[in-house]
């Protein structure tokens, strides 16, 4: 057989695993890669400005998709700054690979140039890394690294390259399984453990879904809204599950926790079973952990024993993938018409309740004089087609999306939600216009996250890539200044954003279209017009500078203990 | 409650496993007390013996964390199973002319093993369980000790107590 060599063989095993787009950054330790790039066409690379930029691009390129992301940058600096975007999917779930450049396998632990233990500095915030020290190994651990991240709970993968395995030459050859002994997630769940559960919930009589990304990666939407309704139960779902529920359907009750709803922070408290599916009881969601849903059996639902009963104590586990478990909770269900009938008797008047609570305090904000940044959200949401792919940096700006935007489907929305990375937005939206470059794509930033990531301007200019970033702009790192506000007196200190760059001007700089709104009775002509434009644009809304983020569940208090309008 | 935990661990003998282990305690702030590592009969697979203290949630929570580590195949806690348990001690006392007889004396009582001797100590190896080795260093603590080392424990499931799981 012919020989090829280690970059050569890179670029076939990214074929064999359907690679169509990679994200990153060249260098010297990478050289020999970025050469054999050049004779894969069919390989399309997309040239970020920040290693850091072109991680978070290729995380939401596979929120958006479904389909593992790829990245590839140099050893030392390039490695360290992916870093934070490695650790943003590891804490979020997403299936993406990392390749890194390294030094020659003989010049590792010289502190030569450009030399960083890329292995041991992201041992923690990757699913699982290799350092390939044989030409030989190359195609397997690639193999392993795609299967690894996109199986059981997904994750981040890196895979760091000597330059000599790079160099080397080996007789190509793909294997087409692995063989990882320690690694075999559970996807079937317990029959016997999912019958106990649903007798759990036939009987009970205040029952909430409370749903969280885990949905979302095992594309198990279809099988959640089909449960809720045939059983009448009403939904609430994390940050992450946002689109996993139909933000239009009459059981959805909004997102809970810090800055839940109303009804679905009640909801939970006063729930007597409470079914978490792919959520993980983050400290965000259950506030004051001794008083999380405290009448309720808690049934939880994951793929990753290590989420069930670590921050609450469960009743009834299930370990296995939420599309196949709820898949086999509604076949359960067939024959069970008549306990069905009976539950829906039993829970309307709990749905009656739910249905006044959210009538009685719906999610609202005071009308003002200057322009509302709740406002502009919601004519987004008015003004996007269903299909939109909304992405967020983090603050006020995310919450406020998250609130005011009705995602009706998975995938619609990407957000930061496990290491709350600010500058994650921008790129990320990059990555999902990548994956579909008819789709509207719209970053909802703040002024002080898109600073963050904000050279990534040149990259959607030089792919023409007509993301809109909407700058919902009020001159504050503001939900830190919220928090000031509340909880220390007022004293804002370091939270002023006064000083930033003309975002208009700016974005021309770069060769893209910025507008500025400054009055609520343009914001809807802005936002038409910036959808029609065929390229990236800045809008920079000026808003009020001291808008709040309500309800809010002050840290550490009970969630049914919110701060409201 | 904090118990005493020891831990067996076997994993992919390769290089960089051992942090991977070690990082899931250090990360959490748990403490090793002790950690032992070698190659098993199959010299693919290391076998790492960690014991530690801890409550009952948070060693739960770190053995389900282990399990998900990708170079970790299989992973016991002796806690509630009957094992025999070996650790091994070189300890360096004094040799004083008054003292001697009863180092040797304390070392027969032991079964424990003259390794090096010079004008002023003798080095003695002991193995046995962590009980033996504890009142072994105290009853030489009166001689003056000079210095110890101590491997860690190794643990290993009896065979009968394995049996009858098995059968049942
Ligand atoms: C990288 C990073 N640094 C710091 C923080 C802490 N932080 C959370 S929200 C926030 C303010 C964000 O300001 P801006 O982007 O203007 O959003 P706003 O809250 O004003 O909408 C900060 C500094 C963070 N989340 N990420
Ligand atoms: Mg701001």
């Amino acid at each position: 057989m012919k020989k090829i060599t280690g970059a050569y063989a890179f670029i076939e095993a990214l074929r064999c695993e359907g690679v169509k787009h990679v994200f990153g950054y060249p260098g010297g330790a990478v050289l020999d890669i970025f050469d054999a790039i050049m004779d894969a066409p069919d390989i399309q690379f997309i040239l970020s400005r920040h290693e850091q930029g072109a991680v978070h691009a290729a995380d939401g390129y596979a929120r958006a998709s479904g389909r593992v992301g790829v990245a590839l940058v140099t050893s030392g600096p390039g490695a360290t700054n992916t870093v934070t975007g490695i650790a943003t999917a590891c804490m979020d779930s997403i299936p993406i690979v990392v390749f890194s450049g390294q030094v020659s396998t003989n010049l590792i632990g010289n502190d030569a140039f450009q030399e960083a233990d890329t292995v041991g500095i992201t041992r923690p915030c990757t699913k699982h890394n290799y350092l390939v020290k044989d030409c030989e190994e190359l195609p397997m651990v690639i193999k392993e690294a795609f299967y690894i991240a996109s199986t059981g709970r997904p994750g981040p993968v890196l895979v760091d390259i000597p330059k000599d395995v790079m160099r080397g030459l080996i007789s190509f050859k793909y294997p087409d399984k692995v063989c990882l002994e320690g690694y075999c997630p559970t996807y079937k769940g317990h029959l016997g453990q999912i019958k106990r559960i649903l007798g759990t919930i036939l009987k009970s009589r205040h029952p909430v879904i409370y749903a969280g990304g885990g949905v979302v990666l095992s594309n198990a939407s279809a099988e959640l809204s089909a449960l809720a309704r045939q059983l009448h139960i009403p939904v609430t779902t994390t940050l992450m599950g946002l689109g996993a529920f139909p933000a239009d359907d009459p059981l959805w009750l909004g997102m809970l926790g810090m800055h839940g709803t109303y009804a679905a922070n009640m909801a939970v408290t006063e729930a007597d079973c409470l079914v978490a599916i792919g959520a993980r009881f983050d400290d965000r969601v259950t506030g004051k952990i001794d008083e999380f849903a405290p009448r309720a059996r808690i049934i939880h639902i994951d793929i990753d024993p290590t989420s069930i009963s670590k921050n609450v104590q469960v009743d009834l586990p299930v370990v296995g993938d939420c599309k196949g478990v709820l898949t086999d909770m509604l076949e359960e269900l067939r024959d069970k018409q008549h306990d069905v009938n009976e539950l829906h008797h039993g829970v309307q008047p709990w749905l009656d309740l739910l249905e006044q609570w959210k009538r009685d305090h719906p999610l609202r904000y005071e009308q003002g004089t200057g322009l509302k940044p709740q406002y502009v959200i919601e004519k987004i949401n008015e003004l996007t087609p269903d299909d939109a792919i909304i992405s967020t940096e983090v603050g006020q700006n995310q919450m406020w999306t998250a609130q005011f935007y009705r995602f009706k489907a998975p995938r619609l929305f990407l957000t930061s939600g496990g290491l709350g990375t600010m500058g994650y937005g921008f790129p990320a939206a990059i990555g999902a216009q990548v994956a579909f470059p008819e789709r509207t794509v719209i970053d909802i930033a703040g002024d002080g996250s898109i600073q963050m990531n904000i050279q990534e301007l040149a990259t959607v200019v030089q792919y023409n890539l007509p993301v809109k970033v909407m700058i919902i702009n009020n001159g504050f790192l503001g939900m830190v200044r919220q928090w000031q506000s509340l909880f220390y007196k007022g004293r804002y200190s370091h939270t002023s954003m006064a000083v930033s760059p003309d975002f208009v001007k700016l974005a021309e700089a770069y060769g893209a279209r910025g507008l500025r709104v400054e009055n609520t009775a343009d914001v809807e002509d802005a936002i038409r017009q910036a959808l029609a434009i065929k390229g990236p644009v800045f809008v920079d809304f000026r808003v009020e500078p001291e808008e709040d983020v309500y309800p809010m569940v002050p840290a550490g208090a009970p969630i049914n203990n919110m701060l409201l309008v | 409650m904090s118990m005493k935990h020891a831990i067996s661990i076997l994993v992919d003998n390769q290089a960089g496993v051992l942090s991977r282990v070690v990082g899931l305690f250090s990360g959490r702030g748990f403490n090793i007390e002790s950690l032992s590592v070698a190659p098993t009969l199959d010299p693919t697979k290391s076998k790492m013996v960690i014991t530690t203290t801890g409550n009952e949630q948070v060693l739960e929570q770190i053995k389900k964390q282990l399990n998900k580590l990708i170079n970790v195949i299989k992973v016991v806690d002796y806690l509630d199973k009957d094992y025999v348990e070996r650790e091994m001690i070189l300890i360096k006392v004094k040799a004083k002319e008054q003292t001697r007889t009863e180092v040797l004396r304390i070392s027969e009582i032991f079964r424990a093993k003259v390794v090096d001797v010079s004008p002023a100590s003798y080095t003695l190896a002991l193995t046995g369980d962590q009980d033996k080795l504890k009142a072994f260093i105290e009853l030489l603590n009166p001689v003056g000790i000079i210095d110890f080392v101590r491997t860690g424990t190794i643990v290993m499931e009896r065979e009968m107590q394995a049996k009858r799981r098995t059968d049942s």
